[in-house]
């Protein structure tokens, strides 16, 4: 948001505005639906090639149990750097577009992933696995039908945290030309206060969504037996 | 590359600036020296008052939230949820949804950034207190302590090293997030970036608020891991 538009708008909100936002939904309900489909577009396409990219690694980092600093770094770094920052660094090094956000996004979604995936690895019973080594179970078939299994409760909270940042961030990145819902928030002149605030509404639905919905993988990855080795 | 035509007037001042600052080089020093008085350190200042502000209200709201979760487990799961409710919301949006009612004030940013600290202090709060083993509880009844010199000799200090990852969390988090307070108040870190965003993208002032955010944050993030050995040093958590 420009400085200047900042201090116009100062008197014009008011709790009205609430009451103006749930008329705009409706009123606007294609322009919302297009934006929150590009919202979704940028974050699932950033959340997969996260996924894609920190699972693997984090796999094979706990099961080797190397790595442990690379581990912890990345995620203190990761919550060091603001969102806002990144979309900032991603526009001066990158330039504006999709790919050039989704990939600031992407580095947003690796920490998150790589770490819980490691600690959901390492973090499986010493013994689980020397019993399976001693059964004759390639590496392969350890990392994927002991650590990966006995870890799957902590991997997915890792992608429900990159989730949410995701989502979230994706909004910022509406300032770097990224569409979604953001560019509603960012542009009021265009979209009234109203549009502001429904705007705000349904991300902040759709991160809820998002995240209720991973918490249900998550509470039946964790009901999952484990298996027998 | 081209000057910049019709840059904005004021920071910086392409016209008349060096030619560094003409052609939007990467890193300009001598912008650095010119404006670290008037721009980067006011907005290093905001943005550590900010984040201090925000955590330690976080910090005492969760405290005692904690403390009620902690003795009646009725409290625990409604507590914990509206914290999880409250971190899932994306940052810009509920800075905006609280505009109607707090304005374009600090108080709109204070809120947003208390309720994101709640969760993790919270959650490290209750885990680290009931993490304290019950045979050390048994043995601090036989002595003779009561219910409060447990808690405050026994309990406290045994969940201390919990707290204190949770508030290495918040504080960094808080840190980072308070630069999206510049999309409601001129204030902090997240100003500079903005400004230099209008300003056709000048390199010099994002690279430098930016970094210098990071570099507030690894440091708040190292002074508790000090804090915290001096205050436990017992227990040895990885960096």
């Amino acid at each position: 948001m420009e400085p200047d538009a900042r201090m116009t708008l100062a008197d014009a909100f008011t709790p009205h505005t609430f009451v103006d936002a749930f008329r705009f939904i409706p009123e606007h309900g294609h322009l919302l639906l297009v934006k929150t489909g590009e919202h979704l577009e940028l974050s699932f396409a950033a959340l997969g090639i996260g996924i894609l990219l920190a699972l693997p690694l984090g796999l094979w980092l706990g099961h080797r149990h190397r790595g442990l600093f690379l581990a912890l770094s990345v995620s203190s770094v990761g919550r060091a750097l603001p969102s806002v920052v990144l979309i900032a660094f991603g526009i001066t090094v990158l330039g504006v577009g999709f790919w050039n956000n989704t990939a600031a996004l992407v580095v947003l979604a690796v920490p998150p992933i790589l770490t819980n995936t490691y600690f959901g690895v390492a973090g499986v019973d010493a013994d689980a696995v020397e019993a399976a080594r001693g059964m004759g179970l390639t590496e392969r078939q350890i990392l994927l039908r002991i650590e990966l299994p006995l870890g799957l409760s902590l991997v997915i909270a890792g992608i429900r945290i990159a989730a949410v940042f995701v989502i979230a961030t994706a909004t910022i990145a509406a300032i770097a030309g990224g569409g979604g819902l953001g560019e509603i928030i960012v542009n009021p002149a265009s979209y009234g206060l109203a549009g502001v605030v429904a705007a705000s509404l349904c991300v902040s639905a759709l991160a809820l969504l998002t995240a209720a919905a991973l918490s249900l993988v998550h509470r039946a990855a964790s009901r999952r037996p484990a298996p027998t080795a | 590359m081209t000057p910049l035509l019709g840059a904005g007037p004021v920071i910086p001042d392409f016209g008349s600036g060096s030619s560094c600052e003409q052609t939007n080089g990467w890193f300009c020093t001598d912008w650095l020296s010119a404006h670290w008085g008037d721009t980067l350190q006011p907005a290093l200042v905001q943005h550590v008052e900010l984040s201090l502000i925000a955590v330690a209200a976080g910090f005492a709201i969760a405290a005692v939230l904690a403390i009620a979760g902690f003795r009646w487990h009725l409290v625990d799961a409604p507590v914990g949820a509206v914290a999880d409710f409250l971190y899932t919301i994306p940052s810009l949006a509920l800075f905006q949804l609280l505009v109607p009612f707090t304005g374009l004030t600090e108080t709109t940013v204070e809120i947003a950034l208390v309720s994101y600290t709640l969760l993790v202090l919270y959650r490290n709060m209750v885990e680290g207190l009931r993490g304290v083993p019950d045979d050390v509880l048994e043995s601090a009844r036989g002595m003779g302590l009561t219910r409060l010199q447990t808690f405050v000799r026994v309990e406290l200090p045994l969940a201390a090293p919990t707290v204190l990852a949770g508030l290495r969390i918040a504080t960094v988090s808080t840190i980072s997030i308070a630069t999206v307070a510049a999309f409601v108040v001129p204030k902090g870190l997240g100003e500079p970036i903005f400004i230099a965003l209008d300003q056709n993208l000048f390199k010099t002032e994002i690279l430098a608020a930016g970094g210098l955010a990071v570099a507030l944050a690894l440091a708040a993030d190292g002074l508790l891991v000090l804090a915290q050995r001096a205050i436990t040093p017992w227990s040895r958590t990885p960096a």
